[in-house]
């Protein structure tokens, strides 16, 4: 079979099980979550699959229907794609598998077909944004994701129609600047084609118009990757979604906009448009800096596990954002990286907020006391390693992407940028080990000394089942070995998705 | 006469990383039977000390065994060299871990301390980290093992969970977090700069050109990372406050693997990263003599006027470190000698303090010194013991510590700098003033103890044992470890023998 | 300068469709106006496309069967028309979306009224 008819099947995988799902489930309610768990699968294979083709053969392009581009559009399978997809379908199945039990304790029965299609429309929209070669496509991808996502949220406690609602009004406002950046460019290029884009641009003269879309662009993407200021929607939107919502938004829903803005401001527009003449690169570097310390300082203020986690998201993002604005190498393996690290960190931590949520009705700081650790042990010990990857202890995942960020920022001499990611990292220990001194150890009034014959407080064990705990531990586990296969990433995958300039 | 160095693969530096790690599992699994758990760590630590000692006959042929596992980051490599200092400090580490072993074992059933298993498990995870410190070699190696020490620390020094353990436990952390990461800023600048982050005798960087605003940034960026560790004033303020964990814990680690880890990464960067040269050149020999000078008199004033016998203790430490960091800011090859015997002898000194104060709050439950009052009647040979570290920290013979004095105030006239040997005798003296003291009270003076007898076998052996290991290390340095021979070997390297 | 004015006087009134667009979302406080306002917003992005699109006294890009010269001066681009009908798409279900959540808000909290919901919200908010 020819390898490139291969290209497009993660996201048409998930769209036929979108369609397939509620067809299907009319008669067989229960089906929708296996039918789920089986696309994901056969998605996070053929993604692999594919990556495995790409690094062996170097891009290759699908184009639908045979029609030639810039006509007929073209999906692109190069490292870059081909490695946020794949990072983007396995931490989706981990979820997926941990949603089947998940969405039977938080979502009525009757919801389930719809709510899983919703999910497999969302990850079509992930997917085809990562892989689509089209300007166009990539905005009706987007709102294919969105629109999914606005139902997912909607579904979950009281408040989340509310939350969903804002996010609606925040998110359809940026598609709409995207679309219109999108215009503009057409406007001045022509086509809506990246790769002949990236050709026509270097002939042009850069002139308001061009300014325009790219400006609108990155306002319209930065809402949907969260970029401070345009994050309002996040913290919201994670804290009231049910939590296989927020399992599944969290590590791949900023993500998604990044990868856009890597993929469109670095490859392109390209860099020099970007740092030289328009500073579009600078301008999200500050930006993502002053939200990750504004991240960083609003997570220690929350008293919900959720809403911290969505506050350090903001963070996070920044992350991103910052190693992509550097725009040199080392920043931008660390980005890429990152947005797998923080992909898997946030999972995990999603998960066991779920799994809090599910066994003790809450996951609130403030109501965790130190039972937990004889009670759920396998969860506070996952959400214990997942807390040390996000403040980048090694050898775990975060230890490496500080390690790429902090060489980014010295080798572009930018002190303060090195300042900002250190500190933001002593930040994220101070609110992840507030959880941590809650989970461990017995709070005020009971500061006596213990001894072994005074009794625990619970002793039972009310640990999750096997199916939640599972993905959760996989999850874990991948936090440290990840750690140690970070250079035979970046070595074989990521210094090949680098765009052209460094 | 120069002897090249040769090196050899060899297994066992990562073995003596894993063995105690290997141990984790198994304490944790026989946690119902703790006969079987305490076998398995005092199993792990014969391992391990087996396995660092069978390193010294081929170093001593000048055979440096190494290890490549890889890259860890583009360009460096996860990657053990047991080179002469890293045996040095492995050798310190392992075998007083035994000692702790045994003491703790005696300590925690005495006090009938909850969590005896996380106990165990998390001090040999912290053994571990202490001999991939000591054989790390290359910076980001180095960085590794430091942090994951910091944090498998941390459940020890918050074991009783008391307000002020959590207290103890955050403001730990929030130093050694902080320095880890300028640490990692110091480290990715360092590799920016050399393309590499080996550890070489003479320094890493000792090629590249500088300019003296960016070797001063640097150097203190490296000095803020280790510093904390090595309770460098005024990054010292933890330590005390690290005292709220159990007292073996202080023993070995806040008096041996953690500070020592500090120290022995102030010698890494200055000898190994730096080294003597872009040091003098640049003048950074001064930020480490005037910061060392500083905390010896700060700290032991300080000693002076505290009352709880561990943090008086602790204070004692924080100046002791800084004799070992003097002694590589002189840059001569005796105040090398001295600073390394200090690194080892302090150890067997301190640790049999530490010992004696915990086995006094287990056995009378006092931790101030003014209760100490006709101590010594009860407890005869853990004061002994006591008296012979005290003595042997204010630098008198026969115990060890008068040796590594004698070769640092050495190193302080042979580079010309007097003013650090006056500032070494005034510490003695200052030393003798808060440790006396104490001896004066315990054998001298009358008090009601409440109790006859001395504690427990298992406590009273490893610190009558350590005691007179002192004592044996003073009158022949190279008994059993060729502690001195090392240390020799380790100035031959750097500074191409001694003079 | 007049003529720049004058000459781009759809852009002019598409401009002013956007903001009166983003002035709904953000100053009304009525739910329902809010996603009127997004709607108008939508619709101007569409106006864009097709404006940019059309030229004086072109005609309809359909090639006869006859063949003769393509100029393509003498036809108006296609392709804005066609995406501009997935964006309609797009819109309609984003308000589809809009007021299946509207109507859950106002079950759950009984009003459409922003400042009447955040106070709804705030009594929720647990102590």
């Amino acid at each position: 079979m020819n390898p490139s008819s291969l290209v497009p099947f993660p996201p048409l995988i998930y769209l036929f099980a979108g369609i397939f799902i509620p067809l299907v489930t009319l008669r067989w309610r229960r089906l929708a979550g296996w039918l789920a768990l089986t696309a994901t699968t056969a998605a996070a294979f053929f993604s692999v699959i594919n990556l495995l083709q790409v690094l062996k053969q170097g891009i290759i392009p699908y184009r639908f229907g045979g029609w030639i581009p810039p006509i007929g559009i073209e999906y692109i399978l190069d490292p870059l794609s081909g490695f946020v997809i794949t990072v983007i379908n396995l931490i989706a199945l981990g979820v997926i598998v941990h949603a089947h039990q998940s969405v039977k304790a938080e979502i009525k029965e009757s919801r389930w077909p719809p709510y899983y299609a919703l999910v497999m429309l969302f990850l079509t929209g992930a997917n085809g944004i990562i892989m689509t070669g089209d300007f166009f496509n990539l905005y009706v991808f987007l709102e294919i994701g969105s629109l999914s996502l606005y139902g997912l949220i909607a579904v979950g406690e009281k408040k989340s129609p509310v939350a969903a609602f804002r996010y609606l009004v925040m998110g359809t406002v940026g598609g709409g600047f995207y679309l219109l950046g999108v215009g503009f460019l057409y406007l001045v290029t022509g086509s809506l084609n990246m790769g002949d884009v990236r050709n026509i641009l270097p002939h042009l003269q850069v002139t308001a118009p061009l300014v325009v879309a790219l400006t609108l662009m990155l306002i319209g993407l930065g809402i949907k990757m969260a970029v401070f200021p345009l994050h309002g929607w996040l913290p919201d939107a994670y804290t009231y979604a049910p939590s296989p919502t927020s399992a599944i938004m969290a590590p791949i829903g900023t993500k998604i906009g990044a990868y856009a803005i890597a993929r469109i401001f670095f490859f392109i527009f390209g860099i020099r448009l970007i740092t030289q003449i328009v500073p579009i690169a600078q301008v999200l570097a500050w930006l993502s800096a002053v939200g990750i310390i504004y991240g960083s300082v609003l997570a220690m203020a929350q008293n919900e596990i959720k809403r911290m986690l969505a506050y350090s998201s903001v963070a996070q993002v920044g992350y991103i954002g910052l190693g992509l604005g550097l725009a040199n190498s080392f920043g931008f393996i660390g980005a890429l990286l990152h947005i797998m690290n923080h992909g898997l960190m946030k999972a995990c931590l999603f998960l066991v907020a779920g799994n809090f949520r599910l066994k003790l009705g809450h996951s609130r700081i403030d109501r965790l006391d130190d039972s937990l650790r004889r009670s759920m042990p396998w969860s506070a010990a996952a959400f214990t390693l997942a807390a040390l990857a996000m403040i980048g202890v090694p050898p775990t995942v975060g230890f490496f992407s500080k390690w790429y960020l902090a060489l980014g920022t010295i080798a572009s001499r930018n002190w303060l940028f090195l300042a900002i990611i250190l500190l933001s990292s002593l930040l994220n220990a101070v609110y992840f080990f507030r959880v941590i001194e809650r989970m461990y150890f017995p709070w005020r009034g009971s500061s006596q000394k213990r001894t072994l014959s005074s009794p625990a407080p619970k002793n039972e064990s009310q640990e999750v089942s096997l199916g939640l705990l599972l993905p959760t531990l996989i999850f874990a586990l991948a936090l440290i070995v990840v750690g140690f296969l970070n250079v035979w990433l970046v070595k074989t995958i990521l210094t090949k998705a680098l765009p052209a300039g460094f | 006469m120069m002897v090249n160095a040769t090196t050899y693969t060899s297994l066992v530096p990562l073995l003596t990383v894993l063995v105690s790690l290997g141990a984790v599992p198994l304490i944790i699994l026989s946690s119902r039977r703790p006969n079987l758990r305490e076998f398995w760590t005092i199993a792990a630590g014969v391992a391990k000390l087996a396995l660092v000692v069978s390193l010294l006959p081929s170093l001593l042929r000048h055979r440096i065994a190494v290890l490549n596992l890889g890259e860890i980051v583009p360009g460096v490599d996860l990657a053990f060299k047991a080179d002469a200092l890293g045996v040095f400090f492995a050798l310190i580490a392992s075998s007083l871990w035994l000692f702790t072993s045994f003491y703790s074992i005696g300590y925690v059933r005495g006090l009938q301390e909850h969590k005896q298993t996380r106990y165990f498990a998390y001090f040999a995870v912290c053994l571990s980290a202490t001999m991939g410190i000591a054989f790390s070699a290359n910076l980001a190696t180095f960085i590794i093992f430091y942090e994951i020490l910091t944090i498998a620390t941390y459940p020890l020094v918050i074991h009783k969970e008391t307000e002020e353990a959590i207290k103890a436990g955050r403001k730990y952390l929030a130093y050694t977090l902080t320095a880890g990461v300028f640490l990692i800023a110091a480290a990715t600048w360092t590799y920016l700069l050399a393309g590499h982050l080996d550890f070489i005798p003479g320094g890493l960087l000792k090629n590249i050109p500088f300019e003296p605003k960016t070797a001063w940034s640097l150097f203190t960026l490296f000095l803020l990372g280790v510093g904390v560790k090595a309770a460098i004033m005024p990054l010292h303020s933890w330590l005390p406050t690290a005292m709220a964990a159990p007292t073996p814990v202080s023993a070995l680690l806040h008096a041996v693997a953690v500070v020592k880890s500090g120290v022995f990464g102030v010698i890494r960067v200055g000898l190994f990263v730096f080294g003597p040269e872009l040091l003098r050149r640049f003048h950074l020999d001064y930020l480490l003599l005037t910061s060392a000078s500083l905390t010896i008199i700060i700290a032991s004033f300080l000693a002076l006027k505290e009352d709880n016998l561990k943090r008086r203790l602790a204070y004692s430490t924080v100046a002791h470190l800084s004799y070992i960091v003097l002694g590589v800011g002189l840059i001569s090859s005796p105040a090398l000698l001295g600073s390394l015997l200090h690194l080892a002898f302090h150890a067997t000194m301190k640790i049999t303090l530490f010992f004696c104060a915990g086995a006094i709050y287990v056995h009378l439950h006092k931790e101030k010194v003014s209760e100490l009052d006709g101590v010594g009647h009860v407890m005869p040979w853990t004061m002994g013991a006591f008296a012979v570290g005290s003595i042997g920290l204010v630098g008198l013979p026969p115990v060890n510590g008068w040796l590594s004095k004698w070769c640092l105030g050495w190193g302080a006239v042979a580079a010309a700098r007097p003013l650090y040997l006056i500032i070494l005798i005034l510490s003695g003296l200052l030393n003798a003033a808060y440790f006396f003291p104490i001896i004066y009270r315990a054998f001298f003076r009358q008090g009601e103890t409440g109790k006859t007898g001395e504690a427990s076998l298992l406590m009273v052996v490893p610190l009558v044992l350590t005691a007179i290991l002192s004592i044996l290390l003073g009158v022949w340095p190279d008994l059993g470890f060729k502690f001195f021979k090392i240390a020799h070997e380790v100035g031959r390297v750097i500074f191409g023998g001694v003079s | 300068m007049i003529k720049f004015l004058l000459g781009h006087y759809a852009y002019w009134f598409i401009l002013a469709l956007l903001v009166i667009g983003l002035y709904g979302l953000i100053i009304k406080r009525n739910l329902v106006k809010k996603v009127i306002g997004l709607s108008i917003f939508q619709v101007a992005i569409i106006l864009f496309f097709i404006a940019s699109s059309t030229k004086w006294g072109a005609t309809v890009p359909v090639l006869t069967d006859h063949q003769e010269v393509i100029q393509s001066a003498a036809y108006i681009n296609p392709l804005p028309h066609t995406l501009m009908l997935t964006a309609i798409v797009v819109g309609v279900a984003t308000s589809g979306v809009a007021f299946a959540l509207i109507i859950l808000i106002y079950r759950r909290y009984r009003t459409l009224n922003e400042n009447e919901l955040l106070e709804r919200l705030k009594e929720d908010e647990p102590e």
